[in-house]
């Protein structure tokens, strides 16, 4: 659930952050505040405006249901929709840094030599900015694994499909008798954490070198 | 849009820029500029004036980096940008190979990779038209023990010849050259000179250089092209205007006259070469080039010695008939300026009012310039 949220989430933040760092669009401004929402609304918030957008009766729920038959609330592609829309900012952050770190000298360099628009992301920007795109993902993925607010509003907590680990864990604790299982759950949430840290760091850092920078 | 200063005499022009374009915004002073010249097909082109006088936004303009208000730039027949006609080439469909003064290697690949970059996305025909191979660019610029580093390993020199070789590369129509050595040291720069001489010899390429340094236009030029504060000052062949006493230019301490010149003979037992310019004959110290080869001299206007009557018993072994065409006085350096024409050139001399007064030196007097041999430099061609 975490990785599907981070590949459908990731493109769209790398789209965004793109229009963001380049773009002199005028919507520019609200796109941004839009895009960091999230991150500043409480997670209830998110998740009960996600329900009036995208539920059964929802503008795009509606729509998504009539025309493909695909429904979002209470499933699992519905939770990963919820950690995506949370996780969105981090990445956002994150790629954007990077994409705005890049001299735009270096992509007149390529002009230059001949190289068209798309063939100049593809071989300049993306991956200059691929440190930053890479510590975004691995910090999305993470966030998604400790997803909660959000995604027990939208996709509700059903064992086995939209429970993330803090809801097994909130669930484990509801129940008697339940701490084993709420600690064994904690201290994968605690190793999957810190390993996902490190390893955006270490990623990063390899990167980096690898470009030079 | 301001005077046409067509340069040379009757041959093929191919570069024709002209645009104007005004700084609206932006650090320093509004500044309007208004550029107009047309320059031969052959050789290389050099822009030269004083940092911020608007040459470095030419090379944008004619790479289509830059976006003039008003514009119409051709090369070679083939219109890259016309404001009227409402054509404007984006700068990958220009085919003009750009180098930069900061050399913008591409960081994740390493030299072969960017010298491939442009060479991968040139256009099918050039590369059947006679390319510019990769092996040719590798040995010409010497890159052969550079071509599995990065370019962060590199030293400024290497990397500005990288740059190069990837500009070249991409089969340009034209190689345009934005202050290439500005950021490079005295020996850097010593270092990377000869390559861009090697270049302009061997490949038929017209080149676009811009400089505000004076010993790089002597070495490089074919065409000069003077901008003072967003316009066109001058635009001619080099020794047409490096011989010119009323350009700016000769009120430089280090003016100097540049002539193309061809080498005769060797004298081993005197230690001195006969070299041809300008329909005279220069003695310099024994060369290292075979008769026939072209150089050009320099010949600082303040080590240039005048004469109403032939000397005798004197060390120079120079002396130079030709005709007072222009006098400019200094009178802030209590000097004057002496233009002397010969075939096709002319020497500058700086000598003071006085010596001007008793050789009674005016606009078509006949005098003798002096020049020591050891006072003329040499440049490989």
């Amino acid at each position: 659930m975490a990785a599907r949220a981070v590949g459908f989430g990731l493109p769209v933040a790398l789209a965004a952050s793109w229009l963001l760092a380049h773009g002199r669009l005028p919507g520019r401004f609200l796109l941004n505040a839009l895009a960091h929402l999230p991150l500043v609304l409480p997670p209830v918030v998110t998740g009960w405006l996600l329900l009036l957008v995208f539920g059964v009766r929802g503008p795009i729920g509606a729509w998504l249901h009539s025309a493909f038959g695909i429904r979002l609330v209470f499933t699992t592609a519905g939770a990963s929709l919820a950690c995506a829309v949370m996780v969105f900012p981090l990445m956002l952050r994150a790629i954007r840094q990077s994409l705005e770190a890049i001299d735009p000298g270096m992509e007149q360099a390529a002009r230059s030599l001949g190289a068209g628009p798309l063939d100049r992301f593809l071989t300049i920007t993306l991956p200059l900015a691929a440190p930053g795109v890479l510590v975004g993902a691995i910090t999305g993925f993470v966030a998604s694994l400790g997803e909660f607010g959000a995604v027990i509003t939208f996709a509700a907590s059903i064992p086995g499909q939209t429970q993330t680990l803090p809801l097994a864990i909130y669930a484990a604790l509801q129940s008697p008798g339940g701490e084993t299982v709420a600690a064994r759950l904690s201290l994968v949430s605690v190793v999957m954490a810190v390993t996902g840290l490190l390893a955006a760091e270490w990623a990063g850092r390899r990167l980096r070198e690898r470009v030079g920078l | 849009m301001g005077r046409a200063a067509a340069a040379g005499t009757g041959r093929a022009v191919t570069l024709s820029v002209a645009f104007r374009h005004a700084f609206a915004s932006g650090p320093g002073p509004r500044m309007d500029i208004d550029i107009d010249f047309s320059v031969p097909e052959v050789g290389t082109t050099v822009l030269f004036g004083r940092s911020g006088c608007g040459k470095s936004t030419t090379v944008n303009a004619v790479a289509g980096l830059l976006r003039p208000a008003q514009c119409r730039i051709a090369l070679g027949g083939r219109v890259l940008a016309d404001t009227r006609a409402g054509i404007f080439l984006p700068p990958e469909r220009r085919r003009i190979g750009l180098v930069f003064q900061d050399a913008r290697l591409f960081p994740h690949m390493s030299v072969e990779g960017n010298l491939r970059y442009g060479l991968r996305r040139a256009p099918a025909e050039a590369i059947r038209a006679g390319a510019i191979r990769f092996d040719e660019v590798v040995d010409l610029l010497g890159l052969a023990a550079l071509l599995v580093r990065r370019p962060h390993s590199l030293s400024g020199g290497e990397r500005q010849r990288v740059a190069i070789g990837r500009a070249l590369l991409s089969q340009p129509l034209l190689l345009a050259m934005d202050e290439p050595l500005a950021n490079l040291d005295a020996q850097r720069k010593a270092e990377i000179l000869p390559y861009l001489a090697r270049l302009r010899r061997a490949l038929s390429l017209p080149i676009l250089y811009v400089t505000h340094a004076l010993d790089e236009v002597a070495r490089l030029a074919d065409t000069l092209v003077l901008i003072r504060a967003g316009h066109v000052l001058d635009a001619g062949p080099l020794p047409a205007l490096l011989g010119r006493a009323d350009l700016p230019l000769a009120q430089r301490d280090d003016a100097a006259a540049v002539l193309a010149a061809q080498v005769v003979s060797h004298d081993t037992t005197r230690q001195l070469s006969e070299l041809a310019a300008a329909g005279r004959r220069l003695l310099v110290p024994l060369l290292d080039a075979p008769p026939g080869s072209a150089v050009r001299v320099r010949i600082p206007a303040r080590e240039v010695i005048l004469a109403a009557e032939e000397p005798r018993g004197i060390s120079v072994h120079n002396v130079i008939a030709g005709t007072v065409r222009a006098v400019v006085t200094d009178p802030v350096r209590h000097a004057a300026l002496v233009e002397v024409a010969l075939e096709g050139a002319a020497l500058l001399a700086r000598v003071t009012p006085d010596a001007v007064a008793r050789l009674r030196l005016s606009p078509g007097a006949a005098v003798l310039a002096l020049v020591k041999s050891m006072a003329i430099e040499v440049l490989a061609d």
